[in-house]
């Protein structure tokens, strides 16, 4: 390893300085796994949420409108069981692998490239993985996804933005899910493009209903376009 | 549960380090944590002591946190202002082009050895 070190003899103790941040070995892995899944032409999309804010349903409506359009594998981390790849399997016919976090809070590159490992990835072009529930700590730790989403539903509010920075800072598409219950929320859309702007001017906002599959065509279309521009790139 | 991730990976650098220089054992890590890094300090040093302790090498080992004042800079006006305090508005000018100068740390600063 290429630290630095000084050995300062400082009464009986020795100080070391290792002057690293805790984060760089994760962000180095991640670059890794990034460059090979582009080596081997899989798009690899992380998406992320507060738990509850729909991630398995917009996936179940996604993935039935892009399944005959591209070829998709789904990884689940979201919870230990595998209640959540059940649904996905009976609902899209997809199956998906799920990852035992051992109750991380997040994943990071190497459990992430574990995970790949066990996906048969023949002819895939896409593979989302459902992240575990949590707004902060999947936030810092780079999965090496090319891209990184997260949902964000009406009933947690249009200033999340500016209680979580770090997480509307890393993504670079916002779904704003539970669309249909926003009557009974004040629930600004307009304050909310601002602040996930604030975060990250070139975000990409897409608000849908995923209990009924408003603007989730939007949504398909955008993906499908996302991979396909990815790969010619 | 953030902090314990977190802890791991000190842990496993930590170990190298001590490897690497012949030591077997570390009496204490420096760190330097960022006021706005999202990591709260009493929540590292607790999974700290419970994860450190199962190792041989680590028995014992205190966590030493130093934190790092946030600072943002303005863009706009060219001063630099505490992040806690102000936020992402120039409290001097009220510009929003501002960025995080430093605050954002979760970084293995030293370790000791005896
Ligand atoms: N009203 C409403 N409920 C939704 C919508 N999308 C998901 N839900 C409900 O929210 C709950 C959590 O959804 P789920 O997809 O399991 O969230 P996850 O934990 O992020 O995977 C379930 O009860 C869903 O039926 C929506 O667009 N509108
Ligand atoms: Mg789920
Ligand atoms: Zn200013």
């Amino acid at each position: 390893m290429l630290y630095q070190f000084t050995l300062k003899p400082m009464t009986d103790v020795k100080i070391i300085e290792i002057k690293k941040s805790v984060f760089a070995d994760n962000d180095k892995d991640a670059d890794a796994l990034r460059s090979e899944l582009k080596r081997r032409g899989v798009y690899l999309l992380n998406l992320m949420s507060a738990p509850g804010s729909g991630k398995t349903t917009t996936l179940i409506q996604t993935l039935n409108r892009i399944k005959d359009r591209i070829k998709v594998a789904v990884m689940e981390a979201d919870i230990d069981s595998d209640v959540d790849a059940v649904k996905i399997k009976e609902a899209t016919g997809i199956p998906s692998i799920q990852l035992h976090t051992g109750g991380m809070c997040h994943l990071d590159a190497e459990m992430t490239r574990q995970g790949l490992d066990n996906v048969s990835m023949d002819g895939v072009d896409l593979v989302i993985l459902e992240n575990v529930g949590n707004l902060v700590c999947p936030a810092e730790f780079d999965t090496g996804a090319v891209r990184n989403a997260m949902i964000l539903s009406v009933p947690e509010g249009h200033d999340k933005p500016l209680k979580y920075p770090l997480m509307f800072t890393v993504c670079d598409l916002v779904i704003i899910n539970k669309i249909d219950v926003m009557p009974y929320f004040d629930f600004d859309l307009e304050k909310c493009r601002e602040y996930i702007h604030m975060r990250n001017p070139e975000a990409r906002i897409i608000p849908i209903c995923a209990k009924t599959g408003e603007g989730v065509d939007v949504l398909a279309d955008w993906l499908v376009a996302e991979v396909q521009n990815w790969k010619q790139a | 549960m953030h902090e314990l991730g977190i802890v791991f990976y000190i842990i496993r650098d930590v170990k190298e380090t001590a490897l690497q220089n012949n030591v077997n054992h570390v009496s204490a890590v420096v760190m330097n944590i960022g006021e706005v890094s999202t990591v709260i300090p009493e929540y590292l040093t607790d999974c700290w002591r419970w994860a450190a302790d199962k190792e041989e090498m680590l028995k014992g080992c205190e966590l030493r946190i130093n934190t790092i004042p946030a600072v943002t800079r303005c863009d706009t006006c060219g001063s630099e202002y505490d992040t806690v305090r102000y936020g992402k508005k120039c409290p001097h000018c009220g510009s929003d082009d501002t960025w995080l100068l430093c605050g954002n740390e979760v970084e293995i600063k030293e370790i000791e050895v005896t």
